[in-house]
């Protein structure tokens, strides 16, 4: 059974510094990690540049991301990005 | 000056890739990617987002319209700079006055009555071919469309035009990204090479591909297998009729014609002109400073403008002055020409200025007359210029009409000039855009001005609509012992009685005549009793034209009643086609036959009914027997009911008791039908349960007691409600196949309807293998109708499955009261028989139009097993003995 190794809530008015403080904390992480995005009420192109290099760094530390507290608007531009598959989702 | 080989020739571009070295598709895939995640971000943006980066980005095409027409002019050596400026300034100003208002986010149209809403979803990424003629206000105008539809744009634009076109798009980019636009939002090829347009168009990431440009361009694009706006060259005709206001059509003319050295695929390109006029319209040209061109000299613009090998205008001329395409080819003109005009005397190759003719050069021909003009414009139209534009001058509606209807153009300009005219919002109120599309006869998808709703994807929400239902029946029904005498209440000049021979002698007749007043001329018509021939009908007709009837009575059955329903429409409306008007239709309101209102005779219909069961009296519905076509006709229209019926039970104490049951459950399954039809409304349920209750309790009564004169009055009565039900909810598949079964083997309807109506009620209340559209229902809703029916008669019963099973056994125990035959079988028919009709029976059943308001659409299997099943017969009817319906 995976472990939550984990849990960061991503603030709005800085996320992308928030993800990658999250990114940094991947090095000893292990299983899982969860990203609360719960704040984000929109996303622009930074937030997803931050968002697809913590997703790239998760593949190569074999660590599954699960990102909670999605709102629909932000989830609809992770699948227009084609980001959405990267992840695992959790209400 | 002459630009050599400014505009590419007209070939295909090929969509080879092969060409791109993997840096390359590294740096296209890059551009796309931006654009993409600019174009997900962008589709969080609210309207109100949107139009805050709209407004400035209009500004700053405004304030920078002369900076980019001199870049332009500049690099491109084609057009007028002044006109470039105001291509720039209309691009941006003209566009904004159109979209601003405009919802492009969320909800953009409402149609209330239709339950309809119109939502915008954005495309995405669009790659967007910008033209060597236009290039920089076709950029604007693309980037304010795209910023306005949350779009991200790739540009590339024309080789020769990359500098401009590039700092129109910088400008665009930059004041929208200030103003919150996504970044990435547009984008710029380096440089471009046909390789990578073609890698661009295949792209999986690109929605979608605008092009404005050559046809090479816009084939490659249609070829890519990606939707596209493909809008490409035009031939303008423009016919100059003689009722025209001469002097604004040939400013007009030149106005457009000359506009940036005639650049606008809109422009002019071949004038034809009436004899009567065209002296003076060439002398109004010349006056204002037009060429008009010898013989010889419109030889030499043919030798030296248009290429010999393809046909088209050769490309060192587009965009040039008149004076310099003069020098260039030795043409002796004075220096202030504007225009140069050429006569030819037909279009086609072998006049090979009849093309389209991007710099001032105008052709023109003389007609002789209406006729003659139009035909020209038409082979103009279909030498380039299918789809595009067209413009006429005239003041003669009639012959604009023509134009419009013989040419085909998305654009059809009427005195104004073709160009600026085209581009909508100057001159008319055409939606403004830089792109036009051409229809199919441009190779083109769209004949619309591309705004921005082509750079939307447009979804409608489609509210569940409650259509209207209704519940029609004729507005007088009198009822009870001696409701005939209500006759006495209808004027009536001449009356036609329609009856039977049965009828007539048992004196019915007599009873009638005595209650029409004695004033009336009576005249007795006594047909067959049996379902009406067309032959019966027309003398019925013929009786009435003699007599000059203005009132019918029916006396009789259906058959009877049937009859006089269509005598009345023969001899209303004799022009009626009743094969037409028996068409098939699956819906009341949307069938194709309309029966006629037009009327040259008028008569009252009074209905008696005389059995208790077809309720014709009140239908809308008449049977008809074509023996000579070999089929009955089923006629069916709100028109057809009677005005008045007369439901008088002492016309039905002498029925037999065969008759009584017969039509005693014909009534009972009008009324179960109705009650669980996919069409059944609260005012047909009221009906058809108090049907059901009576037909319950009175029927046994006045079967075996014929002379019971309330038995009898509540069937007569039973009958005539329930024919109120199912007169506006229809019936079912019962109906279907007693139809087919009884028509195959000469078998009473009531009698057919009484053997499959246990196995259908259970068919029915089943869970549909097969599910009926039903508007008009909220679910499935047959199974507890059928359970709300054996409660009204007291059956008892716990769970819905229950009070169905006491219903069937209910309506089994009184098939056997009114001895009914338990089986198909116990008729005589042989298994070996029977099974041979199977396969008609089927089709015939399906192809019946009663089940199309049964509410489980039937399988062709399932045909045959309730066939089957009404053949094998129904089980014992003692175990029903000690249900007994307690509904009083």
């Amino acid at each position: 059974m995976a472990t939550i190794a984990a849990w960061v809530k991503i603030d709005e008015a800085c996320a992308v510094e928030g993800l990658q403080e999250a990114g940094e904390k991947l090095d000893g992480a292990e299983g899982e990690v969860m990203l609360d995005l719960s704040s984000l009420r929109r996303i622009d192109p930074g937030v997803l540049q931050a968002l697809e290099a913590f997703a790239n760094k998760a593949d190569e530390k074999a660590v599954r991301v699960v990102l909670r507290g999605v709102s629909v608007d932000v989830y609809k531009v992770l699948k227009l990005v084609k980001l959405a598959s990267r992840f695992s989702f959790a209400t | 000056m002459i630009v050599k080989e400014a505009v590419p020739e007209r070939v295909q571009t090929p969509l080879a890739t092969s060409g791109l070295g993997a840096e390359r598709i590294a740096y296209l895939d890059n551009l796309v990617s931006q654009a993409r995640t600019a174009a997900a971000v962008f589709s969080q943006f609210t309207q109100a987002d949107v139009d805050r980066i709209v407004r400035p980005m209009v500004l700053a095409g405004l304030e920078q319209a002369q900076y980019l027409a001199r870049l332009a002019v500049e690099e491109t050596k084609l057009g007028v700079m002044e006109d470039k400026v105001i291509k720039n300034m209309v691009a941006t100003e003209f566009a904004y006055n159109y979209v601003k208002d405009k919802c492009t986010v969320g909800v953009v149209r409402e149609f209330p009555d239709r339950n309809l809403v119109e939502m915008a979803e954005p495309i995405g990424v669009i790659f967007s071919l910008t033209p060597i003629t236009n290039p920089t206000s076709t950029v604007l105008f693309k980037c304010i469309m795209a910023i306005k539809t949350r779009n991200a744009v790739i540009f590339s634009s024309h080789p020769k035009a990359w500098r401009c076109c590039s700092e129109a798009v910088r400008i665009m980019y930059e004041t929208a990204l200030k103003h919150g636009a996504p970044a990435g939002v547009f984008t710029c090829l380096d440089a471009h090479t046909l390789e990578d347009n073609a890698y661009l168009m295949r792209h999986k990431d690109v929605g979608l591909i605008d092009v404005t440009g050559g046809p090479g361009a816009v084939k490659a694009a249609y070829s890519s297998g990606k939707p596209a706006l493909g809008v490409g060259p035009g031939n303008t005709p423009v016919y100059l009729e003689k009722t025209a206001d001469l002097n604004t059509a040939v400013v007009d003319i030149i106005v457009s014609k000359t506009f940036d050295n005639g650049t606008i695929c809109a422009s002019e390109q071949t004038v034809v002109i009436d004899n009567e006029i065209y002296d003076v319209v060439l002398k109004k040209f010349a006056d204002l400073n037009a060429h008009i061109c010898t013989e010889p000299e419109t030889q030499l613009l043919e030798r030296t403008l248009i290429d010999p090998r393809t046909g088209f205008a050769q490309p060192m001329a587009v965009g040039q002055r008149a004076t310099d395409i003069a020098r260039f080819i030795g043409l002796s003109v004075k220096p202030d020409t504007k225009l140069l005009i050429a006569p030819i005397l037909g279009v086609g190759r072998a006049h090979p200025l009849s093309v389209e003719k991007l710099f001032p050069v105008l052709s023109v021909y003389r007609a002789k007359s209406v006729d003659e003009a139009l035909k020209v414009c038409i082979d103009v139209n279909h030498a380039g210029g299918l789809g595009h534009t067209a413009v006429i001058f005239s003041r003669n509606d009639e012959v604009i009409r023509r134009f419009g209807e013989v040419i085909n153009a998305g654009r059809i300009i009427v005195n104004s000039p073709g160009s600026i005219g085209a581009l909508g919002g100057v001159y008319n109120d055409l939606v403004p855009t830089f792109s036009f599309g051409c229809g199919t006869g441009g190779g083109n998808s769209t004949t619309d001005n591309i705004n921005i709703f082509h750079y939307l994807n447009i979804k409608r929400l489609a509210r569940r609509t409650q259509a209207h239902m209704w519940f029609r029946v004729p507005n007088q029904i009198y009822f009870n012992l001696n409701a005939v005498e209500n006759v006495r209440h209808f004027p009536s000049r001449s009356t036609l009685l329609v009856t039977n021979p049965a009828l007539e002698q048992i004196g019915h007749v007599d009873i009638v005549r005595r209650s029409i007043p004695p004033q009336t001329h009576v005249h007795v018509l006594v047909i067959p009793d049996a379902e009406p021939e067309v032959n019966v009908v027309m003398q019925g007709v013929e009786a009435l034209n003699f007599y000059q009837a203005d009132q019918i009575i029916a006396l009789g059955g259906g058959s009877v009643i049937d009859a006089a329903k269509i005598m009345k429409l023969k001899y209303e409306s004799p022009a009626a086609d009743l094969q037409e008007l028996a068409a098939p239709f699956l819906d009341l309101r949307k069938r194709v036959v309309q029966y006629p209102t037009e009327k040259t005779n008028q008569a009252r219909l009074i209905a008696i009914s005389t059995t208790s069961g077809t309720g014709s009296e009140v239908t809308p519905f008449a049977v008809l027997t074509d023996k000579g076509g070999g089929r009955k006709v089923t006629l069916a229209d709100y028109s057809l009911s009677p005005d008045v019926a007369i439901v008088d039970p002492q016309f039905v104490m002498s029925m037999p008791k065969a008759l009584t049951a017969d039509t005693g459950i014909d009534c009972l399954t009008h009324a179960l039908e109705a009650g669980v039809s996919s069409y059944a409304s609260p005012f047909t349920d009221s009906n058809a349960m108090q049907a059901i209750r009576l037909v319950f309790k009175y029927l046994p009564i006045a079967f075996e007691h014929p002379h019971d004169v309330e038995a009898r009055s509540m069937m007569h009565n039973a009958a005539c409600i329930a024919a109120m039900a199912f007169a506006n909810a229809s019936v079912g598949i019962n109906h279907a196949l007693a139809h087919a079964f009884g028509a195959r083997f000469g078998v009473a309807h009531g009698r057919a309807n009484a053997l499959m109506l246990p196995y259908v009620i259970a068919y029915n209340a089943a869970v549909p293998t097969k599910f009926m559209p039903s508007p008009y229902q909220q679910g499935y809703v047959a199974h507890k109708k059928y359970a709300t029916i054996a409660d009204l008669l007291g059956l008892g019963g716990q769970s819905i499955e229950e009070k169905v099973k006491n219903l069937v056994t209910a309506v089994e125990r009184l098939l056997h009261q009114l001895e009914f035959p338990r089986s198909i079988a116990e008729l005589g028919i042989t298994r070996e028989e029977f099974e041979r009709a199977i396969p008609d029976l089927t089709k015939l059943a399906f192809d019946d139009p009663s089940w199309r308001s049964n509410p489980r659409m039937p399988l062709l299997s399932e045909l045959i097993e309730l066939f089957w099943m009404a053949y094998q017969g129904r089980g014992v009817p003692q175990e029903a003995r000690g249900l007994q319906p307690q509904a009083g």
